[in-house]
């Protein structure tokens, strides 16, 4: 875990705050909806399947697969090209952009449907969750 | 069920007098332009004009600009497809009586950046703010493509297959004075071109460019009393999906542009066997593939191969991008409206590179990344 203050940094709403305070605490949270079993990301207060908002926080695995991605060429501020911007699905079914770190970044090594587990990085005020082949060291 | 099928037509269509590198106009004149111009081919004066429709610019100012007094504003601005929205609207405001001529624009400095707004600057807080722009974008083409290398796998499509409609497309802009690219290129070429997001090389990415374009849309019950054959609205469809291309509920299709062209198709009341000429918004090169699939002119996995064969390519049977297209001819950052201008000139029989004996064309357009879409079909023939 470093810190790279370059680079992006989210800021929390009100809705997504505990989102980042799971982050904080090393965990990926996200929201279930209690009536219909629906589980979502982003988050949100209300289910975007029901509308209900009978909906409670969840701990997830933290694991994934490789989903999508591509390979940008061109650098985003604190970025060092070439880098994967990837599309990560969630065990539990919900999908998320990320980065995938601990592995090289070309096509070779990023296998599309690799497992692959949280890790996080600080980011300004939060820790941002980025992916790495399952079984690395973080 | 009431339809505005057939019931409006396109009247006025017309670019700015030049397009590509404009560094001497601002972005609102870019509007103004094309409005004249697509006014005065209409034979019509700013006096006619009670309907005003436009993206990146609000329809206040450029109502105020023309010297139009409004009956109807549309800001509808939902990325590249805006125009296709646009016309169906007015299409819907025409035939319900609440005004008679809309005026729709577009005009941008992609490349000049003359007279141009910063980015949102919303700051970190919005969704995509906190979920996507963290991971490194840099603009549409870090983002855009995200989905390709899902589709390569879970149907096959080669590179060479992606390269290919870059090429084909530049055959269509070899006939076009106005492409912004007319040299051919091959495959080889594509591939050879710098890597700009990989699977995309810089030629399978749109241009960025100066430009505009309008259209005056009326009543067909007076479309011929103007000095241009009426280019009649048949169809037309508009969806949206996602904000956030990292939500896309499936990354090998476009659940916009399905939703969107079966409503065109279904109002048009016409099948893709009748179609005689296309347009699929170009941002990137693996956009006609998703759209000949959403379409439904090919099945999915199919598009590929489709263009690979040539059946999209000058004397192919579905021509497609006749212009050139937003990765040959011109693209502005809001391409939809070239897409629509190039429909109505194949309609007419007017474009350069004219496609023989099109009677129904469809634009597709999209907005934003798969974020938001919009179909127009149109005819030469009355309803
Ligand atoms: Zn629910």
């Amino acid at each position: 875990m470093s810190d790279v203050p370059r680079k992006f940094a989210p800021k929390p709403s009100p809705e997504t705050q505990p989102f980042w305070d799971g982050c904080a605490d090393g965990e990926l949270r996200l929201q279930r909806c209690i009536p219909c079993n629906e589980l979502y990301f982003p988050p949100h207060p209300a289910c975007p399947r029901c509308l209900s908002d009978d909906v409670k926080w969840e701990t997830l695995s933290g694991r994934g697969k490789l989903h999508t991605y591509l390979i940008n060429h061109r650098a985003a501020p604190g970025f060092e090209p070439p880098y994967a911007i990837a599309v990560v699905e969630l065990d539990e079914g919900p999908r998320m952009m990320s980065n995938i770190v601990g592995v090289e970044q070309t096509p070779e090594a990023l296998v599309l449907d690799m497992d692959l587990e949280v890790t996080f990085e600080k980011r300004g005020e939060v820790m941002l969750p980025l992916f790495q082949p399952a079984g690395a060291q973080s | 069920m009431t339809s505005v099928r057939g019931k409006v037509a396109i009247v006025g269509a017309a670019e700015t007098t030049r397009l590509g590198v404009i560094p001497d106009m601002s972005a609102v004149e870019l509007h103004a332009e094309s409005a004249r111009n697509a006014i005065a081919d209409a034979g019509l004066t700013n006096a006619d004009i009670d309907g005003v429709a436009c993206a990146g610019q609000s329809p206040v100012a450029m109502a105020h600009y023309l010297g139009i007094t409004p009956k109807y504003l549309d800001g509808t601005t939902v990325g590249g497809c805006s125009f296709m929205l646009h016309v169906r609207h007015a299409a819907a405001a025409i035939v319900t009586g609440m005004c008679e001529a809309v005026l729709v624009t577009h005009g941008e400095s992609g490349r000049s950046r003359v007279g141009v707004g910063g980015w949102g600057g919303a700051g970190g807080a919005t969704l995509q703010a906190q979920f996507e722009s963290p991971y490194g974008p840099t603009g549409a083409p870090s983002m855009f493509p995200i989905g390709v290398l899902r589709y390569m796998k879970k149907y096959g499509l080669t590179h060479e297959q992606l390269a290919k409609v870059a090429v084909v497309q530049r055959e269509w802009a070899k006939d076009n004075p106005r492409a912004m690219y007319r040299d051919p290129i091959t495959v080889d070429d594509v591939l050879n071109s710098k890597l700009i997001a990989y699977p995309m090389h810089l030629l399978e990415c749109c241009l960025v460019t100066d430009g505009g374009g309008a259209l005056v849309v009326v009543s067909s019950d007076r479309a011929k009393d103007f000095p241009q054959k009426p280019v009649y609205v048949l169809g037309t469809g508009e969806s949206s999906e996602t904000p956030m291309i990292s939500q896309m509920e499936d990354f090998t299709q476009s659940k916009a542009f399905r939703v969107s062209s079966e409503k065109a198709f279904d109002e048009a009341q016409i099948s893709r066997d009748d179609v005689d000429h296309l347009m699929i918004y170009d941002a990137f090169a693996h956009l006609p593939i998703y759209g000949l699939e959403a379409l439904g002119f090919v099945g999915p996995g199919e598009g590929g191969p489709f263009i690979e064969e040539g059946n999209t390519k000058p004397g192919g049977k579905l021509p497609m991008n006749t212009n050139g297209g937003g990765l040959s001819y011109t693209h502005t950052g809001m391409y939809g409206m070239f897409a629509l201008q190039e429909s109505v000139r194949q309609v007419r029989g007017t474009a350069p590179a004219q496609v023989a004996g099109v009677k129904i064309s469809v634009a597709q357009g999209v907005g934003g990344m798969f974020a938001a879409a919009g179909t127009v079909i149109l005819t030469n023939e009355e309803v």
